[in-house]
């Protein structure tokens, strides 16, 4: 019910955008942004959206941006997207996984449309794809993770068991081991990017267990507040959550979306646009960690330490040897493992409880 | 596995986890009874969610921001109860309406309070019971919304057992000729019945924003006002059945996140799905063993007064 909803509200949104779309003036570069969740998840969507101001911002009235939030996965995401790209937009960013098929159908379809796709792997002659290694946050994430725990256990809330999740888990992991070896992870999955409310139960659930540092791969700060109220730690996702974990909060990995939405809308003017494959990272500037906080200085300059490593390209997360949960190695000493390998991992490395969903 | 504290605390969790789907389908269950399907529960709980936690930040006052949650849920509600009841329009279309409306209407009105935050709505603490093993947090440990959810079921199900007033409205909701040529203000029955839900649903939400996650972000209703339609129907609109289909229904979603917790290596899509199995099933057994209890033969059907 709930879905046919949504799409209501979508295709309603989708055809107001058409009838605005054809009443404008047509020198104006039009780029629209397609949403998963709500502007106001203060989330992924809400910082996507933070980079689609960042171009308004960049451009003014050289560019009109829309936006449709709260559009499912899957067929109903085809319709709208498809309402974008005959509105006039000449570039359009869907931002979650799911969109990926759609996008790819709704691109072949428009030629002269830029399409960009965050998180997938699939491209064409209009259809970009980009990303961003939140993997190498969570690195140190499980680096301070490893130190700041009493019970040696961490808390991992996850949401779908897709690659981005999975190496997130992985790369989270091999931080905490290369601080202390006997680590133990706990992963409960949501199967939602976005329910405060179960957010927060299996902040607590995780808490009851024994977990004394959460951290989370889903969008809201519910289980920041959960963390605060029954004294752990945790770490934000997305945005800078320490409002509602002023105790509670070490950091958080920020998206920082508006630099490369800049770069793109630019190119989409300039005609100098290309289907690339972006895959950003601490070094330009799209992981970006929120301050260091409510921990000793030590894990402070061992969390700075590493963050300056990876963003240098010295230090990579997934550096072998790597092995996986049945003992197997997966990745020889000195080699580290190859980016299409991370984009679509889906084993657990040795360590880790938790079976794969679906494996 | 579980410790007397863990297993308290786990307890806990369910109850509040069952709170706001109680609050929110006994307002359904009485605007149901009077013969009104109103299926906006999720927007009028979304639109309760926003304006609480609005008005809770912005005076500082959490009783503020719960009875502001109420009025704005009774205020949706009669968008609805002016449609449905009095133009006689579709009911299903008019409360899908209203819901969308809601949602719209919530996001607007919580754009400007995104990424802040208040203090939780107070747990209540007893010196010396709040303590006591397992019963201590689960009886004594819970905020306000928790013992009014309690305090409204018990209410509910006495007032429409017992009370005249309930006699008349579940029959406006079983036939309403018969009620309106016996006298009875159908329509304004109905409107009452309707804005009751209203206000429930309104302070369902209130307990999401001001209680359980005391923020707002957009859509943190999460679908939770169509669970509470649907334990209306599996509870064949009876009040202690509801009570028992809402706290299944949170102890199972609870239960389900510490299993995975547990690492037995059950799938999680499974687990995640196991509330709505659970609670359907358990519902449909208990409605098999009751036969004969069915939906008010008037709902979802508009009144018109013959004159």
């Amino acid at each position: 019910m709930r879905k046919i909803l949504s799409l209501a509200v979508a295709v309603t949104a989708g055809l107001a955008l058409a009838g605005i779309g054809q009443a404008s003036a047509q020198e104006k570069l039009k780029a629209a942004w397609v949403y998963i969740g709500p502007v106001g998840d203060f989330g992924w969507t809400y910082q996507h959206d933070q980079g689609r101001k960042a171009v308004e911002a960049a451009f003014g009235d050289k560019v009109e941006t829309t936006y449709v939030e709260s559009v499912p996965e899957g067929p109903d995401a085809e319709r709208v997207i498809e309402q974008l790209a005959r509105a006039g937009n000449k570039i359009i960013f869907t931002t979650s996984f799911g969109y990926m098929e759609p996008t790819l159908k709704v691109a072949k379809r428009h030629p002269k449309v830029f399409f960009e796709h965050a998180t997938g792997y699939k491209r064409d002659k209009n259809l970009a794809t980009y990303n961003a290694k939140f993997h190498e946050g969570r690195y140190v994430l499980g680096q301070i993770a490893a130190k700041m725990s009493k019970t040696g256990t961490i808390g991992y809330i996850a949401s779908f068991p897709i690659p981005e999740v999975i190496s997130g888990i992985n790369s989270l992991m091999l931080g905490a081991q290369s601080v202390n070896p006997d680590m133990k992870i706990k992963v409960v999955w949501v199967n939602s990017w976005f329910d405060p409310a179960k957010e927060a139960d299996a902040g607590k659930a995780l808490i009851d267990q024994g977990a004394d540092v959460i951290s989370q791969h889903t969008d809201s700060p519910a289980a920041m507040q959960a963390a605060e109220a029954r004294g752990v730690k945790a770490f934000g996702q997305a945005s800078d959550m320490i409002t509602f974990g002023p105790k509670a909060q070490l950091t958080s990995i920020v998206d920082n979306w508006g630099p490369y939405y800049v770069e793109r809308v630019k190119a989409a003017m300039d005609g100098t646009w290309k289907p690339t494959d972006t895959w950003a990272g601490m070094k330009d500037g799209e992981v970006v960690m929120a301050p260091y906080t409510n921990m000793p200085d030590d894990v402070k300059a061992m969390a700075q330490a590493t963050q300056a490593k990876i963003t240098s390209g010295e230090l990579n997360p997934f550096k072998g040897p790597i092995y996986n949960q049945k003992g197997e190695l997966v990745v020889k000493e000195g080699e580290v493992l190859a980016d299409k390998d991370i984009l679509s991992m889906n084993w657990y490395v040795k360590g880790i409880d938790d079976k794969v969903p679906g494996q | 596995m579980l410790d007397a504290a863990i297993l308290g605390a786990v307890l806990a969790s369910v109850v509040a986890a069952a709170t706001t789907l109680l609050l929110a389908s006994l307002g359904e269950l009485v605007a149901e009874r009077a013969g009104t399907l109103n299926l906006g529960v999720e927007g009028m709980m979304i639109v309760g969610a926003a304006v609480g936690y609005a008005t809770a930040y912005s005076t500082g006052s959490l009783l503020l921001g719960t009875l502001a949650a109420i009025l704005a849920g009774v205020a949706l509600s009669l968008v609805f109860a002016g449609l449905a009841v009095w133009l006689a329009t579709n009911q299903v279309a008019s409360g899908l309406a209203t819901t969308i409306l809601g949602l719209g209407l919530a996001g607007l009105i919580g754009s400007g309070f995104v990424g802040t935050r208040i203090d939780a709505a107070p747990a209540l603490r007893v010196p010396g019971l709040t303590d006591l093993p397992v019963v201590g947090p689960v009886l004594f440990g819970q905020d306000a919304f928790v013992y009014a959810s309690i305090l409204l079921l018990i209410a509910v199900a006495y007032g429409l057992a017992r009370t005249r007033a309930g006699l008349v409205l579940r029959a406006v909701g079983e036939n309403h000729a018969a009620a309106h040529a016996l006298g009875h203000p159908v329509r304004r029955i109905r409107t009452l019945a309707v804005m009751f839900g209203g206000a429930c649903a309104g302070l369902a939400g209130a307990h999401l924003s001001l209680a359980y996650t005391p923020f707002w972000a957009s859509d943190m209703t999460a679908g939770r006002g169509w669970i509470a339609l649907a334990l209306v129907v599996f509870s064949a609109w009876r009040p202690l059945w509801l009570l028992a289909g809402a706290y299944l229904f949170g102890a199972v979603s609870i239960l389900q996140l510490h299993v995975q917790g547990f690492g037995l290596g059950i799938p999680s899509q499974l687990l995640s799905s196991l509330p709505y199995l659970a609670t359907i099933a358990a519902l449909v057994v208990i409605s098999a063993l009751k036969r004969g209890q069915g939906a008010p033969a008037s709902l979802g059907v508009p009144f018109v007064p013959d004159r």
